[in-house]
C-alpha cells in the first residue's frame, strides 16, 4: 500500500471530530479538503498583496497581477497547456455554460445534434438543453453497457454532419466510470463537431495532457483538487477560443468600448469579465503545486489501491449493490451503492453519527438515476488523504445501518 | 446510537416498508405533489373531500424512511377527519417538529395521546437536516387543502 498517511497532517480539518468521532471524509467527489499551503497562500495574498489585477500602476496592483497570472501559468502547466488558452472561470459549470452559449448559440441551428452521455452531471446536460431550446438543435444520449461504461456501439449510426457537439465526462461523478475520451474525441472530429470534455472528476485524479487528448474544450474546478471554491478553468483550442463570443461582458474583457460597440481583449482575458477571484486563483495555483509535489502517478496508484480495497470490502456486505465498474482500470474512486431497502439519506444520517461523510441523493445526475431505476444512491469517494482504515470504518458503520433497519 | 434508535423506531420502519394507502384515488379528488429537489424525494398525494370531511386519501412517490413514514402516518391521521381538524393536526405536528411556533402538544411524560403514531417522529428533531424530510408530506397536504379550497 502506498503510504500517503503522513500527508494527512497537511489538512487541518482532518483532525476534527464529528459527532464525537474522528472525521472520516469520504465526499471528495463533491469537494475536497484543503491543505495548509493553499490556506496560507490565500491568506498571504490578502495580508500582503491584495489589489485589483490588470489595472493601476501601483506596487500592490503589480504584485496581485503577477500572482494571478503566475497561478494561471501553474494551472496551465498542470494540464500540459499554454497559459494563453487557460481561462479562469467560476468553476466547471460556468466553463461548460461559456462553451454552450459562446460557441453553441452561435454555431447551432434547427436539426443539429448535440451528443451527450447518460452519465453526465447536470452541468453538462442543462446548458445543452437550454441551447437546444434556443437553436432548435436536438440532444441525443449515449447509454451505458453492462459494466456501467459508456456504450459507443451505436455511435456510428448517430454520426452524421448534423452532429455539431459531442460533450462527455472524463469520469462519472456517480459511478466513477472513466469516459471513452479517445473514441468520442475522434468521433467528433470525424464529422467536424466540437468535443467538450467535462473533466471536473478527471483532472483531480489523473495526469492529464490536454493537448495529447485532442479535445476541443475542457472544463474543471479548483475545489475538487484541493483548491478553493469559486474558481475553475476553461481550456480551449486557440482558434476556437479566438473565434468564440464572450458570454459575459464588462470590465477587463474589452479592448475598446465605444457608445454602441466594443472590441474584445485577447484570450484568455476576453472571457474574464469583471474583477476575477484573485485570492482563489492564488489558492488554485498552490493546490496544483501541492498535487505536483505529491505526483499524480503516486496519487493515482494510491486511489486505485483504496478503490480496490473498498470494492472488495463493500462486496462482502449482504444486500449491497454497487453502481459502477468492478474493474479498477476502468474507474476512479467514486463508489455509488445501495444497501437493501435502506434509503441513501438514511445511510448518510447513520454514517454521519459515526463521523463518516458520504454523499446521498441523485448526485446532480437525475437522468442517470432514472436510467438505473433508482431514486438515489449513497456515494463514498476517495482522495489522496484517505486510508484503508477509513474504509474499514465505513464498512463497520454500514453493518450498523443494517442492524438498525433489521437487515441483520 | 441512542439517537439513531430513537430516529429509526420500529413503527417508523413499519410505515416505511408498508405505507398505508399507497396508490392513487379514482373518484373525485384533489392531487398535490411535493418535491425536495435537493435530495430527490417525491410525495404524491390524492385526497377526497366531501362536505368538509377528508373521506379518502392515497399517497405515492419515493424517498427516505422519514419522508415516507411521515406520509404514511399522515394518511392514518387525516382520513375521516373534518378539514378543520386536519389543519389542527398539521399545525400540532409542525409545532412538535419545531417548524412552527407554539407550545409542544406532546406531553413528554405521557406520550401517545394527541398525535398518535406521529409522535414517533419526534426523534427527527435531533437531526435538523432531516426535518424537511418529515415535513414533505405535510407541505404537500397544505398545498392539497389550498387547492381544494380554491375549487369551491
Amino acid at each position: 500500500m502506498s503510504d500517503l498517511s503522513a500527508l494527512r497532517a497537511d489538512f487541518p480539518i482532518l483532525a476534527r471530530e464529528v459527532n464525537g468521532k474522528p472525521l472520516v471524509y469520504l465526499d471528495s467527489a463533491a469537494t475536497t479538503q484543503k491543505p495548509q499551503s493553499v490556506l496560507d497562500a490565500m491568506d498571504s495574498y490578502y495580508k500582503h498583496s491584495n489589489a485589483n489585477v490588470h489595472r493601476g500602476a501601483h506596487t500592490l496592483a503589480a504584485e496581485a497581477t503577477e500572482l494571478y497570472e503566475s497561478a494561471r501559468g501553474k494551472v496551465a502547466s498542470f494540464i500540459g497547456a499554454s497559459p494563453d488558452q487557460l481561462v479562469f472561470t467560476r468553476g466547471t459549470t460556468t466553463s461548460l455554460n461559456f462553451i454552450a452559449y459562446g460557441w453553441g448559440l452561435n454555431n447551432l441551428s434547427r436539426g443539429d445534434k448535440i451528443i451527450v452521455t447518460i452519465m453526465e452531471h447536470h452541468a453538462n446536460i442543462v446548458p445543452w438543453q437550454l441551447i437546444a431550446k434556443y437553436t432548435g438543435a436536438e440532444l441525443v444520449y449515449l447509454e451505458l453497457d453492462d459494466e456501467f461504461c459508456v456504450d459507443t456501439s451505436e455511435l456510428e449510426t448517430l454520426l452524421d454532419d448534423r452532429v455539431k457537439v459531442v460533450a462527455f465526462a472524463g469520469m462519472s461523478n456517480v459511478t466513477g466510470a472513466l469516459g471513452p475520451i479517445e473514441i468520442l474525441t475522434q468521433a467528433a472530429a470525424s464529422v467536424g463537431a466540437i468535443s467538450v470534455l467535462d473533466a471536473a472528476q478527471l483532472v483531480p485524479h489523473a495526469q492529464v495532457d490536454v493537448e495529447a487528448l485532442g479535445v476541443d474544450f475542457m472544463a474543471f474546478s479548483a475545489h475538487k483538487m484541493l483548491g478553493p471554491t469559486g474558481i475553475g478553468a476553461l481550456w480551449g483550442k486557440a482558434d476556437l477560443l479566438a473565434s468564440m463570443e464572450p458570454t459575459e461582458g464588462g470590465g477587463e474583457m474589452i479592448n475598446v468600448v465605444e457608445r454602441h460597440t466594443s472590441t474584445w481583449a485577447p484570450v484568455p482575458h476576453k472571457f474574464e469579465a469583471g474583477t476575477p477571484p484573485i485570492a482563489e486563483a492564488v489558492g488554485f495555483g498552490a493546490a496544483v503545486d501541492y498535487l505536483a509535489a505529491v505526483g499524480m502517478d503516486t496519487l493515482r496508484d494510491h486511489e486505485r489501491e483504496l478503490t480496490t480495497y473498498a470494492l472488495e470490502r463493500l462486496s462482502e456486505i449482504p444486500d449491497l449493490t454497487i453502481y459502477g465498474p468492478k474493474d479498477v482500470t476502468k474507474r476512479g474512486g467514486a463508489i455509488s451503492f445501495q444497501l437493501g431497502d435502506i434509503h441513501a439519506h438514511d445511510i448518510a444520517t447513520i454514517l454521519d453519527q459515526d463521523g463518516i461523510a458520504v454523499r446521498a441523493g441523485h448526485h446532480c445526475a437525475r437522468p442517470l438515476m432514472k436510467y438505473f431505476g433508482v431514486a438515489a444512491t449513497a456515494r463514498a469517494s476517495f482522495y489522496l488523504y484517505n486510508t484503508t482504515k477509513e474504509i474499514d470504518h465505513l464498512v463497520a458503520s454500514l453493518h450498523t445501518a443494517r442492524g438498525l433497519f433489521g437487515l441483520a | 446510537m441512542a439517537d439513531l434508535d430513537e430516529l429509526y423506531r420500529g413503527i417508523i420502519l413499519d410505515h416505511y416498508r408498508n405505507p398505508r394507502r399507497k396508490g392513487t384515488l379514482d373518484g373525485d379528488h384533489v392531487h398535490a405533489e411535493g418535491l425536495n429537489p435537493s435530495c430527490g424525494d417525491e410525495f404524491f398525494l390524492d385526497i377526497a373531500i366531501d362536505d368538509g370531511v377528508v373521506t379518502d386519501a392515497a399517497m405515492d412517490g419515493q424517498g427516505c424512511s422519514i419522508s415516507q413514514a411521515s406520509g404514511s402516518m399522515m394518511m392514518d391521521a387525516i382520513v375521516g377527519k373534518p378539514i378543520d381538524e386536519v389543519r389542527d393536526i398539521a399545525h400540532k405536528f409542525r409545532i412538535m417538529m419545531s417548524i412552527e411556533e407554539g407550545d409542544n402538544p406532546v406531553d413528554q411524560e405521557r406520550p401517545g395521546s394527541v398525535l398518535g403514531d406521529l409522535e414517533a417522529l419526534q426523534g427527527v428533531r435531533k437531526f435538523p437536516v432531516r426535518i424537511k424530510c418529515a415535513d414533505l408530506a405535510w407541505v404537500t397536504l397544505t398545498d392539497a387543502l389550498e387547492r381544494a379550497e380554491s375549487r369551491t
